[in-house]
């Protein structure tokens, strides 16, 4: 498949190689620039995504709302004892007054809030597996009992929106990825049949003298693929200096959720490739409009 | 049949929807014989020869050539066939950004020769058509004979069992034009078919043994097929 990069000196002064002196490579570096800035964004919400949904899945929230500090703490007790004993649970934690109102400090300032306000108590859950819908009713009877006002909900539930809105943008991340491949082989098509006007004379002869359909496409497969891959190694290297800039941006911010916004081994992997795919895209691109024109004559 | 190189029957051509350009052509070629073509301008010479060197299928009729037959010949055959035909182009054709020596090692290249194999070939082809030291020169650089000479160096390097040559001395002094026509005799020698569209007659006289086929209006003048008659003096030709 490669045998057109092993086509000797003479025979490529036939169709003559102009590195980066025409729009082709720079059509390609800018094509693939973009595509390495939607493939990374796509990839680190694909990572985001999974680690939040793993790290929220299995895990649950208690709230024991009531109004009487004493009851409530009386009731979390016991709750957090019922729950520990139940093989679901793996983890239970009683987060301390201080804690909920460090939560609620964003909202609601720093004055001393527990005296004017009944804040529930909140037992953070961690469970062995990611539950039912069943099994969380379950939960909820066996807390009954002990605490009637506790509410147990899934901390999937209070993601789902988020996860819902960076899938959409995952998706659309890739779908661009896909427009910007379908864009750049339209412009090697182009590319490839400007070509081909601008050396139809050379083509006709070769053709006379009983050059084939797939030597003459190899001479415009070389030099199509070294434009997209000098072009496209352009595009990396620019879109990988952006991703580099955004992730030490993201790194500053701080939160949890953005942290967890970056690329593994192999997202990087995937990304390095893209020059090498953009280059084969390329080449079977101009082999097909290459081969597709010289069927046209005799 | 055998013993013939190129046989035509009931051949005609047509360019789009237009009158037919060649009708009802019936002739044979023979291997080792030495052809003029002859007709006014527009009477189809340059025509017959594209589909004698493969470059149009016709609107009818058949073409054999090398014993099969050209007109239902798959298209991925034809290169094949076409290295076996050296043609001389009107216009010389030659590749502009190529030397005179890569324009003339084209078809050997085309043929996969390798490099080592092609360099002797070529620099003798260079001298014996006069251009032994414009070797690295690009066409654009040649005069307009030179150029003819290095487009019937590519034609003959490849040693071609068909010769097809399109006014090739055209643009080249008499001097020059019986040195051309020696090297066809010299070729059709060597077994060489040669076929030579031409307007001047007395290139006619210059080759004793050859025949002659005269076109008009993209008909045979002598439809009859027979070939074989010494050329005709001018008078009679036009």
């Amino acid at each position: 498949m490669f045998k057109f990069f092993a086509i000797p000196g003479h025979d490529r002064r036939l169709i003559p190689e102009g590195r980066l002196s025409g729009p082709m490579p720079w059509v390609i570096a800018i094509m693939i620039f973009l595509t390495v800035l939607a493939a990374a964004a796509g990839l680190a919400m694909t990572r985001a995504i999974g680690d939040v949904s793993d790290e929220l899945s299995s895990r649950a929230t208690v709230q024991i709302i009531e109004a009487n500090p004493e009851v409530r703490s009386r009731q979390a007790t016991a709750a957090a004892e019922r729950l520990r004993a139940l093989p679901l649970i793996e983890e239970v934690r009683v987060l301390p007054p201080e804690e909920i109102e460090a939560l609620i400090e964003p909202w609601l300032g720093t004055q001393d809030l527990a005296d004017d306000i009944p804040l529930p108590a909140l037992i953070d859950l961690k469970l062995v597996r990611v539950a039912t819908e069943a099994e969380y009713q379950s939960l909820r009877g066996a807390l009954q009992p002990v605490a009637p006002g506790a509410r147990v909900e899934p901390s999937s539930g209070y993601i789902a929106p988020v996860i819902a809105l960076v899938r959409s943008l995952q998706w659309i991340a890739f779908g661009l990825v896909c427009l910007l491949a379908l864009a750049t082989g339209a412009a090697v098509i182009i590319s490839a049949r400007s070509a081909l006007n601008t050396h139809t004379e050379t083509i006709a002869v070769v053709h006379l003298l009983g050059g084939t359909d797939q030597q003459i496409s190899r001479l415009f497969q070389r030099r199509i693929a070294l434009d997209a891959l000098l072009g496209g190694l352009i595009g990396l290297v620019g879109g990988t200096a952006i991703i580099w800039l955004i992730s030490i941006q993201l790194t500053a911010l701080g939160s949890g959720l953005v942290e967890s916004v970056g690329l593994d081994w192999w997202s990087w992997l995937i990304i390095a490739a893209i020059p090498i795919l953009g280059m084969f895209l390329a080449m079977v691109t101009a082999k097909l409009t290459v081969i597709g024109a010289l069927k046209k004559i005799l | 049949m055998k013993d013939e190189i190129v046989r035509f029957e009931n051949v005609g051509l047509r360019y789009g929807a237009g009158a037919e350009t060649l009708a009802d052509l019936n002739f044979t070629l023979f291997p080792g014989s030495f052809y003029f073509l002859t007709g006014a301008s527009g009477a189809g010479k340059t025509s017959l020869l594209k589909l004698l060197y493969l470059s149009q299928r016709p609107s009818r009729g058949v073409i054999r050539l090398f014993g099969e037959d050209a007109v239902t010949m798959p298209r991925e055959r034809l290169p094949g066939f076409r290295r076996r035909i050296g043609v001389v182009f009107q216009d010389f054709r030659l590749v502009p950004h190529l030397s005179a020596f890569d324009n003339i090692a084209l078809p050997l290249r085309v043929a996969g020769v390798r490099e080592k194999d092609l360099e002797i070939p070529v620099a003798e082809m260079l001298d014996w058509v006069g251009l032994g030291d414009r070797a690295s020169a690009r066409p654009a650089t040649l005069s307009g004979g030179e150029q003819q000479r290095v487009a019937i160096a590519r034609a003959v390097i490849g040693r071609p069992e068909i010769l097809v040559a399109d006014e090739p001395t055209g643009n080249v002094d008499p001097e020059m034009a019986i040195r051309l026509l020696q090297l066809f005799e010299a070729l059709n020698t060597l077994g060489t078919t040669i076929v030579v569209a031409t307007h001047d007659i007395h290139l006619l006289s210059k080759i004793p043994g050859a025949q002659m086929m005269r076109l008009e209006k993209g008909m045979l003048a002598d439809p009859t097929g027979s070939l074989r008659h010494p050329p005709r003096p001018k008078d009679q030709l036009q």
